[in-house]
């Protein structure tokens, strides 16, 4: 029986490989608060992931929750931040981007965060003119 | 100075299949394929440039919804019949919305909101509904969830009438058309939710 011919597995493997490098978006923080994001019918998909960034609010996650109790935290990065801090984080996303007008902040909130927190988070937006905003949410039929 | 040439010998590439099936693996595991999805809105510049064009709008135009604290909701400051946030209260929402931003009047009044003959580009002039403002009130204290809800319906609402729209005048669905006679259908309905600063309606609720 004459042997298989693997000479190509290599390409092979390689077209897989560069396809899945070309998907790829690295998750880059490594989640501190905990959230359930709600469910709609109307939603946009998020394109263009370099233009985004991400604000997570909710209550921090079970090994966390010794250390800083259950009170609603926003998250931005690596670590949690203050309100205030959003304004430095949004001026930061916008040095990395090739166009600034297009920057889209996409805030992942629990459904059982209270409005004060986001409503501040959405003044703080206005202010450093980042007005294309995102309520992350997924789909429901 | 050698007379026979020296042959290099082939490098040996038995490995690269396992090389890359490492690399490969390693994409496979740090993907995340999940599409993210959101709802798409557009904050208002901030409110120094805007005083100069605040403008009194007529109470007719104006469709209130106010969020409670406790998840409730009131449409059209009917404060006396606080709605909860089901999915069937929901869609009477989109219904009330969907006839306001068409012309009709608003749930507790005679009085329709105004709307404007445009000369719309590519359609001639048309009936807009320019005038109107839906307009959602929050207290500090609303739940994230009943804010998604009420958003999502009124969203829904604007997307509904545009589908419908869309298809009588083009006899295709709003997502297919192309740019300028997306902007064409936008303009007769274009979507108009103000939020504004959060008020504390506990007292309201309180009666």
């Amino acid at each position: 029986m004459p042997e298989l011919n693997t000479s190509s597995l290599p390409d092979l493997i390689f077209s897989i490989l560069f396809f899945f490098m070309m998907v790829t978006t690295m998750r880059e923080v490594t989640l501190k608060v905990k959230f359930t994001i709600p469910q709609g019918t109307e939603l946009e998909k998020l394109e263009h992931k370099s233009d985004v960034s991400f604000i997570y609010v909710g209550p921090p996650t079970d090994a966390l929750r010794g250390q800083f109790g259950t009170g609603t935290r926003i998250q931005l990065n690596d670590r949690y931040a203050d309100t205030r801090e959003v304004m430095d984080f949004i001026a930061q996303e916008r040095q990395g981007m090739t166009d600034q007008t297009k920057q889209v902040v996409s805030i992942k909130a629990d459904v059982n965060t209270q409005m004060g927190v986001i409503t501040d988070i959405k003044e703080v937006l206005r202010k450093s003119y980042a007005l294309k905003l995102n309520y992350s949410a997924s789909q429901r039929n | 100075m050698a007379k026979k040439k020296k042959k290099v010998p082939g490098l040996n590439g038995s490995s690269m299949a396992d090389i890359s099936f490492t690399l490969l693996i390693f994409f496979l595991i740090t993907t995340s394929m999940d599409t993210d999805k959101g709802l798409v809105r557009r904050l208002p510049p901030p409110p120094e440039n805007q005083e100069k064009n605040m403008v009194q709008i007529n109470e007719r135009n104006i469709f209130t919804v106010s969020i409670a604290a406790s998840g409730k909701f009131v449409v059209c400051g009917d404060y006396a019949h606080p709605v909860e946030n089901t999915p069937a209260e929901l869609q009477r929402l989109r219904e009330q919305a969907k006839d306001f931003i068409k012309g009709m009047p608003r749930p507790n009044s005679s009085e329709p909101p105004e709307r404007s003959m445009v000369n719309v580009p590519g359609l001639g002039p048309t009936l807009c509904s320019d005038k109107h403002v839906i307009s959602l009130q929050t207290d500090r204290g609303t739940p994230y969830s009943t804010y998604f809800a009420v958003q999502n319906e009124l969203v829904a609402a604007y997307n509904e009438l545009r589908d419908k729209e869309s298809k009588e005048r083009f006899g295709r669905p709003y997502a297919s058309l192309n740019e300028d006679n997306q902007a064409a259908i936008r303009e007769i309905y274009p979507q108009k939710i103000s939020e504004a600063e959060p008020i504390d309606y506990s007292q309201k609720f309180a009666q």
